[in-house]
């Protein structure tokens, strides 16, 4: 009995975004990273176009970091101890891009300051070809101060600053125009709020294909199920053709997972959770997966074993069926 | 497909009789569109109209249940391919697999150990949902044997795997009487596997290469007069799984395609080692299927992928809360310190957790926030100042901790300074901004 294939008929299209400019774009990077483009929901390669396949970035930090799990301290060793050493090893283990977290405060409790900031973010420019992710430390204020230098020291390098945020996008925003980066786009799993904020972006005279949006994700088990079903619902919205919600999607799984207390805490935790190790990397790589399948174009993580595992899973689901 | 009222208005007398205790035939046509009344009300209705009904009130995806001593197993009866545009309903169920060129022994001690798996998880405690025993060793006798080993060492429902109706038909019998999921009809042994189906009131799974082969054999084993069916698409890659069953899922629902109007089976175990199996398990959880067969069973292996089920399987209409209110934690005095946190359940648990496991006294105050975590409730205006004020008061919270130390979530510090205003005579702190970082916290900085 031939069974009629049912496809979806889609007429938006997720917008293309470039990472990252070559020396002849006007940057210092031996390759670009391209996201984006996709016709169709994740890996409906029957209906639609996924032109690009989703990317991996690992997370390092401008020093040894006060708050990580034990386990991945262990694991970068004294290479935590060198942002170049630590991007020239996230590359070797295979990300395609390293995202560069920058410390509130150094290692003596003291600012961080701008210039500190831009040698940290230069030196891993100099250790890496790779197309790069800038975050500040998270306080608006700071964030500012600090991006602000490393996207004037690094005119032309199209990095990705982030991250903007409703109350506080226009510094960023403004310093991405000047110097040619692009800019994250982050709301707290809502739909609406997402539009709003790419709007306001928008608005201001960024085009929208250097922009990224993250929509907030959970781990999995602290609220997953919230992030997976914005991305779809806001995926969706794309494909129906609301030019506001079109842009790649960068979710941060490192980060999430390695908060939860399953992957921090190895003692006095329940028998029914197993080996610390296997259930911290299970954690990141099943948070990434979940994400992958409801439509990320660019993870954030932090153990190599669950870039390796994602890495898999995304050249797997990248083949288009022989039969269906 | 679901009729409207109008259609089934069509189908009634129209006599406005009232027997069926409904003023008219429309406002009765109404209440079974909204399928709050049964049919059988009204005395005369048509056969003919009956049957058009029947069918019509049939769900798309059929409702398998997998029973055994008491335990049930339910997959099926799905509505929406997206869980926010409802919910989805019946968790995937998950199965251990055991070969039989096992020993007895080693079957015993895995079985056991799953079988009395549990992981509590804000509250819940989870479990997994039985066995899947696959018949390799080509012995009947040793397949019967795997049976009976894995059936005296738990009572929870059973998937047989065979290739050979004459060993599947020996794992039957061992299990007369329960109606285990016979895995399984292919193109060449299917007329066996669907007497064995008859025989043993069993419900069978269908295997096939495409969807064409697979909706072919579920309308030659429906032939004879078998309803209770489950899929087993014969693809192992994740983007065929993937495929397979989100087209299986859009012809049922979408579609109304009864041939595939059935639960999917996925075996994760086949994906080779443990980390590709725990993608492929993840993929078949968040992605369509309704059983789910796994190899590893190490709690590490286990723990995250019955979280990733209660996650995805949680109603989107409804956010999981917990009642505002005082908690106790500890016994605590009135010199105790209050931390207060929103009513999201799950940041409600890893809060009350972490206190509970300082060994520290405290009183957890938890703050109407509607049912959001810390900092989606505070970046929607539903934790400020002026709501934890409220909450303080609305709990009489200044009689029972009369220190009047209040700690704030590291996320929410920019509240201190209002929350100092809204409550003068209070000491407010600001405690870190993870729920795992409290017990260090209390040490340090409450004692």
């Amino acid at each position: 009995m031939p069974v009629e294939i049912p496809k979806d008929k889609w007429n938006g299209q997720v917008r293309v975004v470039t990472l990252g400019a070559t020396a002849d774009q006007g940057g210092t990077r031996t390759s670009t990273v391209t996201v984006g483009g996709e016709t169709t929901m994740p890996f409906m390669h029957f209906e639609g176009e996924i032109p690009h396949r989703p990317v991996i970035a690992l997370e390092i930090k401008d020093r040894r970091p006060d708050d990580w799990s034990s386990l991945l301290l262990d694991l970068w060793s004294d290479k935590a101890d060198d942002p170049a050493v630590w991007a020239k090893a996230a590359e070797e283990a295979g990300a395609d891009l390293i995202q560069l977290s920058l410390s509130l405060t150094n290692a003596d409790g003291n600012p961080t300051t701008p210039e500190a900031a831009v040698d940290a973010v230069k030196k891993v420019l100099a250790a890496t070809g790779l197309p790069l992710l800038v975050f500040g430390p998270g306080q608006a204020d700071v964030d500012n101060e600090l991006l602000v230098a490393v996207a004037e020291a690094t005119k032309g390098e199209r990095l990705v600053l982030g991250i903007c945020e409703d109350k506080n996008y226009r510094t960023i925003v403004a310093t991405a125009m000047a110097n040619d980066h692009l800019v994250i786009a982050r709301c707290p799993m809502d739909v609406n709020l997402s539009k709003q904020l790419n709007i306001l972006i928008s608005d201001m005279g960024l085009p929208l294909d250097r922009v990224l949006m993250d929509p907030t994700t959970g781990a999995l088990g602290y609220g997953i199920e919230y992030g997976f079903s914005v991305m779809e619902r806001l995926r969706m919205a794309a494909l129906q053709g609301d030019a506001m919600t079109q842009l790649p999607m960068i979710v941060t799984p490192g980060f999430e997972a390695w908060k939860t207390k399953e992957s921090k805490v190895g003692v006095d935790v329940p028998e029914s959770w197993g080996d610390w190790e296997q259930r911290a990397i299970n954690w990141e790589t099943i948070t990434a997966v979940a994400l992958l399948e409801s439509g990320a174009d660019i993870l954030v993580l932090r153990h190599p074993e669950s870039l390796k595992r994602v890495r898999a899973a995304i050249e797997d689901l990248m083949t288009a069926p022989e039969t269906v | 497909m679901a009729l409207s009222g109008i259609q089934i208005y069509k189908m009634l007398p129209q006599t406005n009789c009232k027997d069926c205790g409904y003023p008219t035939c429309l406002a009765f046509a109404m209440k079974l569109a909204a399928k709050q009344v049964e049919l059988d009300l009204c005395p005369h209705v048509s056969e003919e109209s009956k049957a058009q009904l029947a069918e019509s009130a049939t769900p798309p995806q059929r409702l398998i249940t997998l029973k055994a001593n008491g335990n049930e197993v339910k997959a099926g009866n799905e509505v929406v391919l997206f869980r926010h545009e409802k919910t989805y309903y019946n968790m995937p169920g998950l199965f251990v697999r055991i070969k039989d060129d096992l020993l007895a022994d080693a079957i015993k001690e895995k079985v056991a150990a799953a079988d009395t798996y549990s992981t509590n998880y804000v509250g819940i405690d989870l479990v997994l949902d039985g066995f899947a025993v696959e018949a390799v060793s080509g012995s009947s006798a040793s397949f019967s044997a795997a049976v009976a080993a894995v059936r005296a060492a738990s009572k929870k429902p059973v998937i047989l795997i065979a290739q050979d109706a004459g060993v599947m038909a020996e794992g039957l019998k061992v299990l007369d009487g329960e109606a285990p999921l016979i895995f399984g009809a292919g193109a060449e042994n299917w007329e066996a596997m669907a007497d064995l189906a008859t025989q043993y009131k069993a419900p069978l799974t269908v295997t096939g290469n495409t969807l064409d082969e697979l909706a072919d054999l579920v309308e030659k084993v429906k032939g004879k007069g078998i309803e209770d069916i489950v899929l087993a698409p014969a693809t192992r890659s994740l983007h065929g799984e993937l495929t397979t069953r989100v087209l299986i899922w859009r012809l049922a629902i979408k579609k109304n395609f009864r041939s595939l109007g059935y639960p999917v089976i996925s075996v994760a175990g086949d994906a080779g080692d443990p980390a590709k199996e725990m993608v492929s398990a993840a993929q078949a959880i968040s992605k369509y299927a309704g059983f789910v067969v796994i190899d590893s069973f190490a709690p590490d292996f286990v723990y995250p992928l019955i979280v990733l089920r209660q996650n995805i399987y949680t109603d989107p209409q409804k956010p999981i809360q917990v009642q505002p209110g005082l908690y106790e934690i500890n016994n605590p005095k009135p010199t105790d310190p209050v931390l207060v946190t929103t009513n999201f359940s799950i940041t409600y648990f890893s809060v009350a957790n972490e206190i509970e496991g300082s060994g520290l006294p405290a009183w957890l105050l938890v703050a109407d926030a509607e049912g959001m975590s810390v900092l989606t409730a505070w970046a929607a205006g539903k934790f400020d100042a002026e709501r934890i004020a409220k909450s303080v008061k609305a709990f009489d919270v200044a009689s029972k901790a009369t220190n009047r130390t209040i700690v704030l979530p590291g996320h929410v510090a920019v509240l201190s300074g209002e929350l100092e205003e809204e409550l003068p005579d209070w000491n407010v702190r600001v405690g870190p901004r993870e729920a795992v970082d409290i017990p260090a916290f209390m040490k340090q900085a409450m004692t």
